[in-house]
């Protein structure tokens, strides 16, 4: 636990495909929507592209959220790379929860690229699931955190 | 260990009103790997490349962060500009610290410290980069057109014209598609053969078109550029070489019992026939299960009366094996089986007919010389139902959900032709509703309304009831009015929905293109790239990809026409580098990269390796360079990480994860 | 199990297959293991009994690049796994000749123990040949007996059916041994609290002592090389160096096979700290059943797993809150 009083500053690692989310990231800039500095964008070429072993991996190193945007289903730039994505994420977020990690530290989100407003919200909305969820202290090294 | 240069961007006050780029610049100089870290006013400005290009000479530079706007801005100008410094320009990261950091922050200190992390980010990735050089693969100036309707005809004569060579590939013994069939064509009521037939003349007599009839796709290989396609011309036993098409063998066929494909069944043809008289190439081919000779061995009438010589019995299948730049899917089209709807009658009565049907019953050259007639008694019809949406939109699975786009156009074609020919016909149209968008379309419609007295009637058709003095009694729903209608009919014509041609489902396959739930063909992009397949150097023209009516199909023909021309008009090309390699040492064989890439990128080879000093033959994974496009997909399904993507590598993403969790 | 000899005797001696896989008495009256013969000779140490569990297909990876064919004897739960490995290319089907072997149900030795039966020098009952009702064991502490149902492995208690899925020849009786739900584990775990399932998997997994029994056992889990030893993830080098170690190898273990993983068990009979790691196998096939249809990894060769398959239409992952 944090030896000193600061607030609790969550972790958050966001991957966004380069096509879809990571434009709609760029649009919530553009129309200068904020949500909060925790929040850190990684950029891949689309969501299909995200392995589960990145998600684990961010939790062992302390992350306390981890969120991944694509293309909505359908407008997948590469056509099919979101379906991919969004079973691969179901059955590692369904483990996960089985195995008593709040649930609410992952989640998918579909972002299109006209959707900075969405983009801004649901940063803000996991920004703050975090928050009341606190510390992640099941996953990861808990030797990370002090 | 690389030699990392970050340059920060203050973008005017864009980033430095909020982000301390003094302090950003301060600490990622003590990030490993970093030897020079400076800030500036403009980084994409000339002076502020040129800053890059001065600090890649004196510090010897190896790699490249920039802390700006989204790499979607300028990765490109800085990647030239690291091109021109004389670094690899994959050898370039960008830190987003405008569009994700100093425009939704407003606390400097935090978003000065996010912005540091970004960086970070972005020099532990760029640590693990490594320099990436496009490929280059050549291009066969050849095209190959799947389909020989007016989609086909239109995407071949526009490719030739161009001045590079063009195939098309047609199943049935003569071009000319759906659009033969057609009487006449809506909004200008034109007739179809008078607009089509020059067309299939002019890309018969093109010397840059090779026409294969009664042909089709049986295999293909390779890759956008690059495809190799071996197509089976089937026997005709007739040599289209003698042939001089007079036709005598026809007439004197004995078989003509066969029913005639081209008018939809309505009579019946010869066993030795072309499917109708403007046929192109007007040689005709003996349909061998028709064939007395062919079934009993005794006959061989046609050949005794050809005077060229031209029958011959003993022709086989041949293959013919071609090389392919380009290839464009134009398979069209048919109306779907009406065997889910009953309640039409269709299957119990001849006077219930189907659009197409009534085309060619309305066409001179068709089964009643174009006298509107009832198929059961030859009588003239005087009261005539049109049913419309018969399939289409339809919300259960008897049907297809979408629209068939076209029906609402040619009905109102037809109502207008039949008040305009027969006036003693009354013409009623049940719709769901009356969709005319199009240029002239709805103008079109209001005057079969107006000035031809056509009675629409919004409601649906529940059932159609043969009588026993052989009217059919129609039962249908007037909503406007909110009353049941029984309306004793002579024919009832049912607009029936349109649904690919069946054969395109194995096209798709072979080309690994991918079709949707309705099997139409989808677009690599279905708002900006409409005539692309998503499969590199496959095309789309027609109602292949969705439903539409001529004009549009010669549109997108044309569209998908320039589409390849601008593939044939380069002499090579260069692949994007930044695609999925398999470790050979690592992979398993086991195919399920293969099984998730929509592009069809990845084959198998046996390849002999050397594994820690054990030589063994294994199959290995083999990415097509040219075909891959990037997605990730194969490396994450690949369980033990031999796949991997280059420019966004397993390794460097977790750096940049470890980087951020730091 | 002397028809089982013979027949590989007659298969040795006409040339019909080059060498037999199938298991050899060990050290301890309970602990056969697998093992080639080549020679008639060899086959005098043959067994199978129940005790012999081990899943053979996995050794076919390695048979299919030996010169000539293996007769190899495969349990019907084996052979889901074999199909597994001919539908990714990881064994030749031409290369095996597969003796379908009948199964009764396989024994646990772990459970033995459990019963209080310790000190074994013999055991009878778990024959081929014997009914499977009651097992008797010799003793150092004298003579005792066990039903042979109370002594199986978890697996039988779920048996997928004693039908063989792929096959040359079959040999020997089977019998029924399915009496309990094979979800019944995993829905009891998912009806605890977060609290009470993170404590559930702290304490099976923090008995891990990353041996990779389970992986080198495992016929999915058949890489080259796994990512777990591989440079090419970070991860190499990371064997116990944190708390979550242990839980993100099983988690990426159980997410790999996923799809591929027969649920033939072996991963949970081999684990010397008796961890169930079959939940996490068992937990993905659940919800693959439950969200994408049925399906049993290795029932045939030529299905889309659904892990390389989708439907536009598939559940969005925040199902996993809503359930």
């Amino acid at each position: 636990m944090s030896i000193n009083n600061e607030e609790f500053r969550p972790k958050i690692v966001a991957f966004c495909c380069n096509w879809c989310s990571y434009a709609g990231a760029d649009l919530a800039g553009s129309s200068r929507l904020a949500y909060p500095a925790d929040v850190k964008i990684i950029r891949v070429p689309c969501s299909c592209r995200v392995n589960p072993m990145f998600i684990l991996r961010a939790f062992e190193k302390g992350a306390d959220g981890v969120i991944i945007c694509g293309c909505h289903p359908g407008d997948c730039h590469y056509s099919t790379g979101n379906y991919y994505a969004r079973r691969r994420m179901t059955l590692l977020f369904s483990m996960l929860d089985y195995m008593g990690v709040e649930n609410g530290r992952t989640r998918v989100e579909w972002v299109s690229a006209a959707e900075g407003v969405k983009f801004s919200q649901t940063m803000n909305e996991f920004v703050e699931k975090i928050h009341s969820l606190g510390e992640n202290v099941r996953l990861g090294d808990l030797r990370c955190k002090n | 260990m690389q030699r990392i240069g970050v340059f920060v961007c203050h973008c005017g006050s864009n980033i430095a009103a909020t982000v301390d780029v003094k302090k950003v610049v301060e600490m990622v100089a003590m990030e490993p790997g970093v030897v020079h870290a400076e800030d500036y006013q403009y980084m994409c400005s000339e002076a502020g490349q040129a800053k890059i290009a001065e600090a890649v000479k004196e510090k010897n530079l190896t790699g490249i962060v920039v802390c700006s706007c989204s790499p979607r801005m300028h990765e490109n100008t800085f990647r030239t500009a690291a091109k021109r410094a004389g670094i690899n320009p994959y050898m370039v990261e960008i830190a987003n610290i405008r569009e994700h950091c100093s425009w939704i922050h407003k606390n400097v200190e935090e978003a000065t410290e996010k912005a540091v992390i970004l960086a970070r980010a972005a020099i532990a990735k760029v640590n693990l980069n490594a320099p990436l050089f496009p490929g280059e693969s050549r291009v066969t100036k050849r095209a190959l057109v799947i389909g020989g309707g007016i989609a086909g005809i239109q995407t071949a004569l526009d490719i030739a014209d161009a001045g590079y060579e063009v195939d098309i590939v047609e199943k049935t013994p003569s071009i000319g598609g759906r659009m033969s069939q057609l009487d006449k064509t809506f909004p200008t009521l034109d007739c179809s053969a008078c607009i089509l037939t020059p067309k299939m003349v002019e890309a018969a007599a093109h010397e840059k078109i090779t026409i294969y009839t009664y042909s089709e796709v049986e295999k293909v290989s390779g890759f956008v550029g690059d495809f190799t396609v071996d197509i089976r011309k089937k026997a005709r036993s007739v040599d289209a070489n003698k042939c001089t098409g007079c036709g005598v063998c026809q007439e004197k066929c004995p078989s003509k019992k066969a029913p005639s494909e081209f008018n939809r069944g309505l009579n019946t043809r010869s066993a030795i026939y072309t499917p109708f008289a403007q046929a192109i190439p007007n040689v005709p081919v003996i349909d061998r299960d028709a064939c007395i000779k062919f079934k009993t061995g005794k006959c061989g009438v046609c050949e005794k009366v050809c005077q060229a010589g031209a029958i011959d019995y003993t022709q086989q299948d041949e293959i013919v094996t071609q090389k392919y730049g380009a290839i464009v899917v134009a398979t069209g089209f048919d109306t779907i089986k009406l065997d889910n709807y009953d309640e039409y009658a269709y299957n119990q009565s001849k006077d219930v007919i189907t659009s197409l049907e009534l085309e060619r019953i309305m066409n001179a050259a068709g089964p009643t010389k174009g006298h509107l007639e009832r198929l059961s008694d030859g009588k003239h019809p005087h009261e005539i139902v049109f049913v419309q949406c018969v399939g289409s939109r339809c919300s259960d699975n008897r049907g297809k959900s979408y629209c068939s786009k076209i029906c609402c156009m040619y009905t109102a074609k037809h109502a207008m032709l039949i008040r305009d020919k027969y006036p003693d016909v009354n013409v009623t149209v049940f719709y769901i509703d009356v969709r005319t968008p199009g240029k002239n379309f709805d103008e079109f419609y209001r005057r079969a309304v107006e000035e031809y007295g056509v009675n629409y009637v919004k409601g649906q058709v529940g059932k159609v009831i043969p009588q026993p003095n052989g009217k059919l009694l129609v039962q249908g729903s007037d909503l406007l009015d909110n009353k049941q209608i029984f309306k004793e009919a002579d024919m009832v014509v049912l607009a029936t929905a349109i649904e690919p041609e069946a054969s395109v489902r194995q096209i798709a396959t072979m080309l690994t293109a991918s079709i949707d739930t309705n099997n139409f063909l989808t677009e690599a992009h279905p708002k900006l790239r409409p005539v692309e397949s998503p499969t590199a150097g496959v095309f789309l023209s027609g109602v292949c990809q969705g439903p539409k009516d001529i004009p549009e199909t010669v549109a997108q023909a044309g569209a998908a026409a320039v589409k390849a021309i601008g593939l044939l008009a380069k002499d090579k090309l260069t692949t994007n580098p930044c695609t999925a390699k398999a470790d050979e040492l690592m992979c398993n064989g086991c195919s399920t990269c293969a099984n998730v890439c929509p592009y069809g990128a990845i084959s198998y080879e046996e390849k002999e390796v050397n594994d820690h000093g054990i030589r063994e033959t294994r199959r290995i994974a083999v990415v097509n360079n040219a075909l891959c496009q990037g997605c990730g997909a194969c490396t994450v399904t690949c369980p033990s990480g031999a796949m991997d993507l280059q420019g966004f590598s397993n390794r460097q993403i977790i750096a940049e994860v470890d980087a951020i969790c730091r | 199990m002397q028809e089982l000899i013979n027949r590989a005797k007659e298969l040795l001696a006409n040339g019909t297959v080059a060498r037999v896989l199938g298991w050899k008495a060990g050290d301890l009256p309970y602990n056969p293991e697998p093992a080639f013969f080549t020679t008639a000779e060899e086959l005098d140490n043959f067994v199978y009994n129940g005790f012999c569990g081990a899943n053979l297909s996995k050794y076919m990876i390695a048979a299919s690049k030996l010169e000539g064919k293996t007769m190899v004897c495969l349990k019907p739960c084996d052979t889901y796994s074999f199909n597994q490995l001919i539908k990714e290319h990881r064994v030749d089907r031409e290369k095996a000749y597969i003796v379908g072997v009948g199964c009764k149900g396989k024994l646990s030795i772990e459970k033995v123990k459990d019963l209080g039966i310790k000190g074994i020098t013999a055991v009878s009952g778990a024959e081929m040949s014997d009914d499977a009702e009651t097992l008797t064991f010799q003793t150092i502490y004298g003579d005792k007996s066990c039903a042979y149902a109370d002594a199986m492995l978890e697996r039988c208690h779920v048996c997928k059916g004693k039908e063989h899925m792929v096959y040359d020849e079959l040999i020997g009786e089977s019998k029924d041994t399915k009496d309990a739900e094979r979800f019944a584990e995993v829905e009891k775990i998912e009806a605890m609290s977060p609290a009470e399932k993170f404590a559930f998997f702290q304490k099976e997994l923090s008995k891990c002592i990353r041996c990779n029994a389970c992986r080198n056992v495992c016929p999915a889990c058949s890489c080259r090389k796994c990512v777990f030893d591989s440079t090419k993830f970070d991860s190499a080098q990371k064997a116990n160096v944190d708390s979550f170690e242990e839980k993100m190898f099983h988690i990426i273990r159980a997410f790999h096979v996923a799809g591929r993983c027969t649920d033939c068990g072996e991963c949970s009979r081999v684990c010397p700290q008796g961890i169930p790691l079959h939940l996490f196998n068992r937990k993905f096939i659940k919800d693959i059943d439950e969200l994408y249809g049925e399906y049993q990894a290795g029932a045939d060769t030529d299905s889309k797993a659904p892990l390389t398959n989708f439907t536009f239409d598939d559940a969005e992952p925040s199902i996993v809150t809503k359930r």
